[in-house]
């Protein structure tokens, strides 16, 4: 790590004037991704302002419109676990507890999970180009070891995805980003919370230098009759999707009133489109209707030398994860797959 | 740009208050092993994918390796070291025994300070479930099995303190 200095806040104000729209001043929160980047010299700071002493933003706390408020600094274990949310958002806490390790979940807080950057192998090998760590340096991996990579959103910039799990479920469930700047607060739809990499992949999301999230916004609607979760890797467990599907259905005497399903793992923000599920409404839940929608998600998609199995793969995970929401049952862990 | 100073912190590790003082880089493995000497604690991978740096703070399990010491002034640290008392091992550590759950041993601190935080969030129900909320300690030497008959059988046995 680079030699940085370190402060305590204990209020929002303080870390807005300790941050001082200075992009080598950095938040720490649950430090799992800060330090990592900064031990591989990918983050370098001159001041990291730790939040964590900041309590007003550590709740979970219900909203008068029956939605739901999840503080940024709520750990992920803290927010998966918080009856609260298994009961009325089971999708959000499957898809947190599909992240990570019950240790890096113990630590990591709803905030650092949605800044947290991308797994993409050469981003973090700093003796290759990468326009994201490096802009204009080039991207190693376009023509290189792509495995992981986008097969939706990439321009010949960059082709990373965004790791998130718990991000997924947020998308599918259009939650709200509360943030606080040196201008006061603003909020962001959690669709305009990340961004494509366009000509500039070395910007994550729309948050700016010097602002913080305060909190996440979950709207009524928590789809917890017919939801479910699914995330496909190469080891079953503590490891980053590959494709990973979060789904929702309002169902109503047989045909689905409500559709979300929002993509993990394919492109450098959770994929949603909305075309998609307007298809899904006032339709039965069938096979043929499930593989129109993930045709209707899928358009466009592209593949390179090493990922282009993942577009029949995603194909795949969105109509088996349609059937899964049907039966939320079948996706306990060591439960038999529903199909 | 400011200074770069030194922190006075307290950290209370296994029951002692030691008063130290840190640059802010410095992570919690690093003090517990360079600056206390309590070897207990493992650095595996230095970046939070073996498991091996796995501590109690404040009762919970986390990654010493990932975390900046000078963030947790104040908190409470279990170790290897301190799970024991006295003498008695503590449960975890005798099925550890009993069930072969090592070979080489370099995981087991981290499997074991692991298995005492899991068993105290008490999410796990099943076999399954227990093996995938271990699934943050890896062991090269493939004792998984053991690793899990061990806990399996102190979560049954009903004695997890
Ligand atoms: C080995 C390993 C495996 C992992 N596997 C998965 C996985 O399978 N799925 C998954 O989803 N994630 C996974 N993760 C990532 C993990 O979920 C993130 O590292 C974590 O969510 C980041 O949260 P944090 O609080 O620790 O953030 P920090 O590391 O503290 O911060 C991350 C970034 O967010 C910024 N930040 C933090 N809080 C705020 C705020 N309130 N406002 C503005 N900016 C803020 C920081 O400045 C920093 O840039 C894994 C991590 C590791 C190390
Ligand atoms: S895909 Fe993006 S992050 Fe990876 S090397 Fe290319 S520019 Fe860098
Ligand atoms: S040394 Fe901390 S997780 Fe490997
Ligand atoms: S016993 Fe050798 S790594 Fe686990």
């Amino acid at each position: 790590m680079n030699n940085f200095s370190y402060t305590k806040v204990s209020n929002v104000q303080e870390a807005i004037s300790e941050l001082d729209g200075d992009i080598r001043n950095k938040i720490v929160a649950g430090g799992t991704n800060i330090n990592d980047l900064l031990k591989y010299f990918i983050t370098k700071a001159d001041k990291l302002v730790d939040i964590n002493p900041v309590s007003e933003n550590n709740s979970i706390i219900r909203l008068d419109n029956g939605g739901i408020r999840l503080g940024a600094l709520h750990t992920n274990a803290d927010t998966a676990y918080d009856p609260i949310i298994e009961e009325r958002y089971p999708l959000l806490s499957r898809a947190i507890l599909a992240g990570a390790s019950a240790q890096i979940r113990n630590m990591a807080t709803n905030g650092g999970n949605l800044m947290q950057r991308t797994r993409c192998y050469y981003f973090y090998d700093i003796n290759t180009p990468c326009n994201k760590r490096d802009p204009g340096s080039g991207c190693s991996a376009i023509q290189g070891y792509n495995r992981i990579h986008a097969i939706l959103g990439q321009s010949e910039n960059c082709i990373a995805v965004f790791p998130s799990d718990m991000c997924v479920a947020l998308a599918a469930l259009s939650a709200t980003v509360n943030i606080m700047g040196p201008n006061g607060e603003r909020n962001l739809a959690f669709a305009e919370f990340h961004r494509l990499p366009g000509d500039t992949p070395n910007i994550d999301n729309n948050l700016k230098h010097g602002e913080v999230i305060t909190s996440i916004d979950l709207p009524r609607q928590g789809f917890e009759k017919n939801y479910s979760y699914l995330k496909l890797r190469d080891r079953s467990s503590y490891s980053f999707a590959l494709v990973s599907v979060a789904t929702g259905f309002e169902i109503e005497n047989g045909s689905i009133k409500e559709a979300r399903i929002a993509l993990g793992g394919v492109a450098h923000k959770p994929w949603r489109n909305t075309e998609a599920e307007d298809f899904l409404k006032d339709k039965e839940p069938t096979r043929e209707n499930f593989t129109a929608a993930a045709t209707i998600l899928l358009e466009g998609a592209k593949g390179y030398q090493q990922n282009a199995f993942k577009i029949e793969l995603a194909k795949r995970a969105i109509i088996r994860n349609c059937f899964m929401a049907l039966n939320p049952e079948s996706q306990r862990p060591g439960a038999k797959p529903s199909l | 740009m400011e200074p770069k100073e030194t922190h006075a912190i307290t950290l209370n590790v296994n029951d002692t208050n030691y008063q130290i003082q840190i640059l802010p880089w410095v992570s919690l493995l690093d003090v517990l092993r360079e600056e206390l000497h309590l070897t207990g604690t493992k650095k595996g991978c230095d970046h939070g994918q073996c498991g091996a740096c796995t501590v109690l703070v404040d009762g919970k399990r986390i990654l010493s390796c990932l975390t900046l010491a000078v963030m947790k002034d104040g908190s409470a640290i279990t170790t290897i070291e301190g799970v024991a008392d006295g003498e008695n091992l503590h449960p975890i550590q005798k099925a550890f025994i009993e069930h072969d759950a090592f070979q080489c041993g370099y995981c087991t601190p981290g499997q074991i300070c692991s298995a005492i935080g899991m068993l105290k969030e008490g999410k796990a129900q099943t076999r399954e479930e227990v093996q995938e909320l271990m699934s943050g300690n890896l062991c090269r030497c493939g004792a998984n099995r053991g690793i899990i008959n061990a806990i399996m059988e102190v979560k049954e046995g009903g004695c997890h303190e």
